[in-house]
């Protein structure tokens, strides 16, 4: 029976502060701050813990009925002294929240009046403030939203140099590190941001650490202005809330807009651009991961083909796996996402013209009770998304291919390939595992080859 | 190493034992320093955490989606029956709600989740942003009420206003709305309510288990796998046996003072708690001797099976020293007690919400040199774990990557455990789990314990 539904029942989306402070996080020596009441900054360190397994320490300006009366300035200044006393960062990132959006709080001014009242004491950190009211958007728009905050911050002007900025969007840390790579093996310099590939996966440590090594310098960022040219991926991402729009607009630097590249025609993309813009030619070693790919796909053909899923996650996630999907022969029977940006379907249409033909349809701004109205009628084989499709998937008894963030359920989250060959490879793999899977399991044979 | 200093503004919430030096009274039951990183969370956390394991009613919060969002199905709570505690409902506010008000989007909401569900009652919670926007609660949940015929209970627990503790009061708070509402004249005089104890992984099926072995009846476990109707009678109980006394002892006081029902404090955790938490309640019925006989036969039982099974476990870890930091400080003194019996000392012990009689008794109980803190925060814990080289760290989600980076042990002991650390099984529980994570051969490659970088 299908119900009237005002309330949100099991969101799909997080909320706009999250993202801020794991952007934040993807800068070396930055100690994420939210200026709102101790529960928001709390829970979302528990959250990001649940998958990333780190210590992340997320400071809070700790509101108290007298701060939200008479305006949050002394708490947030207060706090901002005591994480520079107690952590030494270089860098603090303010996210506002719901809380100090709504009364109001001047934060770029508060933080003005906070560098001029102290600045005899500890080293000054340099201040980014991103604004992040929970009740606009999702968490991806409050990473977006710091990522283009600290480069609006710390980007400067200069001499054009062989510089290339790649903006990633919201990956892993092993997408990252792959990322890494492959400018490396570019020979390209690159300023990556964020880069939480070290902060949020890192090693033991030996003593302790205030700030967990790693992340992208400020020092790095500053060149930002005077790159040759601006990556930045996500399709539904606009230039006038990204880094790489922000960058362009001010210091000229081309922005080079591309979806994340997942599948092989993403991914040429990609590597293409990259060829254009180093003017070298890819490295013989990702030729090979092509190649592996291609031949897998044919490996594996037979198992996909025609396989009937509902995706769900950012959006720009869930444009990128279409796309990848498309060229398996996968069908996605529903496109959704807790997110609204008004331009998924658009997206997807453009990947994939004739979507309505196909049976494939897009929603925005769901969250999982609709997508589980939405399952019992498609009856997919399968789901894929983050883990908090599980509940959805145990009840109707559809299995769940695990990607994105967060994974809670399942080891390794933070680990997992997306992007490129390689993390295309990674996916098909564990699609083609989870039919096989699925075919010996619903077998009563037990075939040991299948 | 660099020496790691504290926040001024935090040195006396810090305490170490040491003979012959003044003993100041630690400072607590105060709000979090901002900017310390405090490990505690906020007014709505504190309300979330008591009504959560009630699963015949929706928990609807109002407000923007994150608090909804980070609080779904996040406790190890489990129910018998009904399992509408796991969903999440959020009124997922939006800048036009904030401007002209959110009152109608949660009429609404309510109107419709409660048609869809059919709870037994619904809980509102309030979050910072309706504190701010002045939406009246309290009349869209009277008006719902009336119109569904369900109890529809406001809970006040907008995040600033106070601290984790406020929260419990304001759970408590609705909690005594439904209290004396349903029909006691079938329970026995030989009955009590439990208090405190949230059926995380189970826990609280073990205790009942052992209290009716005893010939008591449960009348109603607040809330651990929770029902409307047992609470609405719960005031037909002769005793209230109160848990985790952080969160109820403001109900266990009201209990007493509206209807008479007298309380007494207890813990599960550990074999000399849990025996005393039996031999407590059975004392109070004098008149029954074949209670308190019941309840020796209860422990000897288990004892007997559970004490051989421990040695193994303590022979393995005498010598190794454990820190222990949770939300409430009663739960602080049966860890003591209860690693003791496993032959581990404690050099820190600490909580998000201890008061001043809890940490004058920690105080008491702990051994010299151990450090004890209050609304501790990870740089601290860090401090003390290195400097006490502590081998173990027994806390919640958000300490154990500390103890994982500094190469040491870790205990799940908070409310997302799955495995049950309550009774005298949990107590097996326990000593397992802390010797499957302390004597793991993996620590070998940490670097502290000579492992390379």
């Amino acid at each position: 029976m299908k119900h009237a539904k005002t309330a949100t029942q099991n969101a799909c989306k997080l909320c706009n502060p999250l993202g801020a402070c794991l952007a934040f996080r993807g800068i070396e020596s930055c100690v994420p701050f939210l200026h709102g009441s101790q529960g928001c900054a709390t829970y979302i360190r528990r959250y990001l813990i649940s998958h990333y397994k780190e210590p992340i320490d997320i400071a809070s300006s700790n509101f108290h009925e007298e701060s939200a009366v008479f305006g949050g300035s002394h708490n947030l200044k207060i706090g901002l002294k005591n994480v520079s006393d107690q952590y030494k960062p270089q860098v603090i990132g303010v996210a506002t929240t719901c809380l100090s959006e709504t009364i109001g709080d001047d934060v770029p001014g508060i933080l003005r009046e906070y560098k001029k009242e102290f600045k005899n004491g500890t080293p000054m950190p340099i201040l980014i403030h991103a604004s992040t009211p929970s009740y606009q958007g999702s968490h991806i728009d409050g990473f977006h939203a710091a990522v283009r905050a600290t480069v609006k911050t710390l980007a400067e002007n200069g001499e054009e140099q062989s510089l290339i900025n790649l903006f990633p969007n919201m990956v892993s840390p092993a997408d990252l590190r792959y990322l890494k790579e492959i400018f490396n093996d570019f020979k390209a310099p690159l300023m990556l941001l964020p880069d939480y590939s070290q902060t949020m996966d890192g090693g033991p440590w030996g003593e302790y650490h205030r700030i967990p090594p790693g992340g992208t310098p400020a020092s790095a960022i500053v060149s930002a202005g005077s790159a040759s040219a601006s990556i930045e991926f996500g399709s539904t991402l606009e230039a006038s809330k990204s880094a790489a729009g922000y960058l362009e607009e001010a210091f000229d630097v081309p922005r080079y807009h591309l979806s994340l590249p997942i599948g092989i025609k993403e991914s040429d993309k990609f590597f293409s651009l990259l060829e254009t813009l180093t003017g070298r030619p890819r490295p013989e070693k990702y030729e090979d991961e092509r190649r592996r790919l291609i031949d897998a796909y044919a490996d594996g053909h037979k198992y996909v083909f025609e396989k009937k899923v509902i995706l769900y996650g950012e959006e720009d996630l869930v444009v990128a796996i279409t796309a990848f999907l498309s060229e398996i022969g996968m069908t996605p029977l529903l496109c959704a996402s807790g997110g609204k940006s008004g331009l998924l379907k658009k997206r997807i249409m453009e990947l994939i013209p004739d979507m309505d033909v196909l049976g494939i349809k897009v929603r925005e701004g769901v969250d999982f009770a609709d997508i589980e109205d939405e399952a019992k009628v498609l009856k997919p084989d399968f789901l894929i998304g983050n883990s908090k499709g599980y509940t959805m998937s145990r009840k109707n008894n559809i299995p769940l291919l695990r990607l994105g963030f967060p994974i809670h359920d399942r080891f390794g989250g933070q680990r997992m390939h997306h992007l490129g060959y390689r993390g295309t490879q990674e996916l098909f793999d564990r699609i083609v595992n989870t039919v096989i899977e699925q075919r010996q399991n619903a077998s009563s044979i037990g075939y040991t080859y299948m | 190493m660099e020496q790691i200093t504290i926040l001024e503004g935090r040195q006396k919430q810090i305490f170490e034992k040491k003979k012959g030096v003044a003993q100041p009274d630690i400072a607590c039951d105060t709000s979090s320093l901002s900017g310390s990183v405090s490990q505690r969370a906020c007014v709505f956390c504190g309300s979330r955490v008591v009504l959560y394991p009630i699963a015949d009613a929706i928990h609807v919060v109002h407000g923007p989606i994150g608090c909804a969002a980070y609080t779904w199905d996040i406790r190890g709570a489990v129910s018998s029956g009904p399992e509408l505690h796991r969903l999440s409902f959020s009124t997922d506010l939006q800048e036009m709600d904030v401007i002209y008000g959110g009152e109608k989007k949660l009429y609404h909401s309510l109107i419709e989740l409660i048609e869809q569900y059919k709870p037994k009652a619904a809980f509102i919670y309030s979050t910072c942003i309706v504190g701010l926007i002045g939406d009246d609660i309290e009349a869209v949940c009277r008006k719902v009420a009336k119109e569904t015929g369900i109890p529809v209970l406001p809970v006040h627990s907008e995040g600033f206003k106070g601290t984790k503790k406020d929260g419990y009061k304001a759970a408590c708070h609705s909690l005594m709305k439904l209290i004396g509402t349903g029909p006691i004249d079938e329970i026995s005089k030989y009955s009590i309510n439990i208090l405190g104890e949230f059926n995380l992984a189970g826990e609280a099926w073990i205790i009942r288990q052992y209290y009716e072995k005893m010939g008591i009846e449960v009348v109603a476990t607040l809330t651990g796998d929770g029902r409307i109707d047992a609470v609405r009678r719960a005031h037909g109980a002769t005793l209230n046996v109160v848990q985790c006394s952080g969160s109820m002892t403001w109900l266990a006081k009201e209990m007493e003072e509206k209807y008479g029902i007298p309380y007494i404090r207890v813990s599960y955790f550990g074999i000399e708690d849990m025996s005393k938490s039996l031999y407590d309640v059975a004392k109070y019925f004098p008149d029954r001797p074949d209670i308190m006989d019941a309840a020796k036969q209860v422990v000897s039982e288990e004892v007997k099976t559970l004490y051989p099974s421990l040695q193994k476990f303590k022979k393995a870890l005498t010598g190794k020293k454990a820190a222990i930091y949770v939300g409430g400080a009663f739960k602080t003194f049966s860890l003591i007690k209860a690693l003791r019996s496993i032959g581990m000392s404690v050099v820190l012990a600490g909580s998000q919400t201890g008061n001043k009689d809890d940490y004058a008794r920690l105080k008491e109980m702990c051994d010299e040199g151990t450090v004890i803190v209050d609304d501790s925060n990870p740089v601290e814990l860090s401090k003390f774990i290195l400097e006490k080289e502590a081998d173990l760290l027994i806390g919640g989600v958000k300490e154990r990557p500390i103890a994982f980076k500094l190469g040491i042990g870790f205990c799940d002991h908070n409310h997302e455990r799955k495995i049950p650390l309550a009774g005298f099984v949990g107590m097996y529980n326990f000593a397992l789990e802390v010797y499957q994570s302390v004597m793991s051969p993996v620590w070998q490659f940490a670097p502290r314990k000579g492992g390379t970088l």
